[in-house]
């Protein structure tokens, strides 16, 4: 039961952001699988967020996230997994993070504070993410260094402008993700010497 | 969500019902989403709690499956599927790889690993 180099490994990156913002339609274009879905089973312990005025009743609920694949090489497969969209699982968030290689954080510049949350627990869990901005046909035009500063972004965190549901953008959206996770482990493993 | 919240409830009570009320798995691992399954064995036909759910995992798993694409495809929420599998991990049907966690510099390679993976996309 002890893994052994041979054995196959899995890895994850996430994919968070508002609700709407296209999470699962980057999920989709780039995997190779139609998105999975996963459900996680809740019942009321301490969320509390469901209540009705007045109703005064257990609840049970399900945070639902969507999943896709993509196998690197023989033995070594991606997992994508979108966050759910209301930030009140964030439990599930704490579970998903756990272990995740890093995230993308995508926003919508009509409604840009959707993201906050997301870039807000991504930095206090240190868990390296870089911006994606889904360019919706009738999206403000901002520039990059106008999300940047609104968003008071590390300097070093890209931001890429994207169309998710092309698998050209999506593609360049998580290389641009994983040639950030090198610089920053370059960083670590000078801090480590 | 609606199916899960008309007034019957039925896969609700159905989850609990596979897993004979038990909210958690037996024994400490923790069934991470991206842990891989793979099937060890075959129970014995008619051994007591395996049932046509912990079957169908095992068929699942012949080739190794992340815990997270077994609850997809089952249809069942993680903190059942993870109930199930604790199960069969106590009958030692099943074998766990858990995500490995990596020194900078085995990272290192992991990660120029996936990039040319998403490169050659």
């Amino acid at each position: 039961m002890v893994s052994k180099p041979s054995d196959p490994v899995a890895v994850k990156i996430l994919i968070a952001g508002g609700f709407g913002v296209g999470k699962t339609t980057l999920v989709g274009a780039v995997s190779e699988i139609r998105p999975l879905q996963t459900e996680e089973l809740l019942t009321d312990r301490g969320v509390g967020v469901d209540d009705i005025e007045g109703v005064e009743q257990k609840t049970t609920t399900t945070v639902a996230m969507d999943f896709g694949r993509i196998t690197v090489r023989d033995g070594l497969v991606l997992y994508l997994f979108g966050t759910p969209g209301q930030d009140r699982f964030w439990f599930m968030w704490d579970e998903l993070s756990a272990g995740a290689l890093g995230a993308v954080v995508l926003a919508d510049t009509r409604r840009l504070q959707d993201c906050f949350p997301a870039v807000d627990y991504f930095e206090s869990r240190g868990l390296p993410f870089i911006i994606g901005v889904n360019c919706f046909d009738d999206g403000y035009d901002y520039t990059v260094e106008e999300i940047r500063e609104a968003l008071d972004l590390d300097p070093a965190t890209p931001v890429v402008l994207c169309d998710v549901r092309r698998r050209a953008s999506g593609k360049e959206v998580l290389t641009t993700l994983v040639t950030h996770l090198l610089a920053v482990n370059e960083k670590e493993k000078a801090a480590a010497r | 969500m609606s199916e899960w919240l008309d007034d019957e409830a039925g896969p609700i009570v159905r989850s609990y019902a596979l897993t004979r009320g038990r909210a958690r798995p037996a024994g400490d691992e923790p069934f991470d989403m991206i842990t891989l399954i793979a099937t060890a064995g075959r129970p014995r036909a008619g051994t007591p709690g395996i049932g046509p759910e912990h079957l169908h995992i095992l068929d699942m798993c012949a080739a190794p499956q992340p815990v997270a694409e077994v609850a997809a495809r089952l249809e069942l929420p993680l903190v059942v599927v993870r109930v199930l599998l604790g199960d069969l991990l106590g009958q030692r049907l099943i074998t766990v790889t858990r995500p490995r966690q990596e020194s900078p510099l085995s990272k290192e390679s992991l990660l120029r690993e996936v990039l040319h993976g998403l490169q050659a996309l």
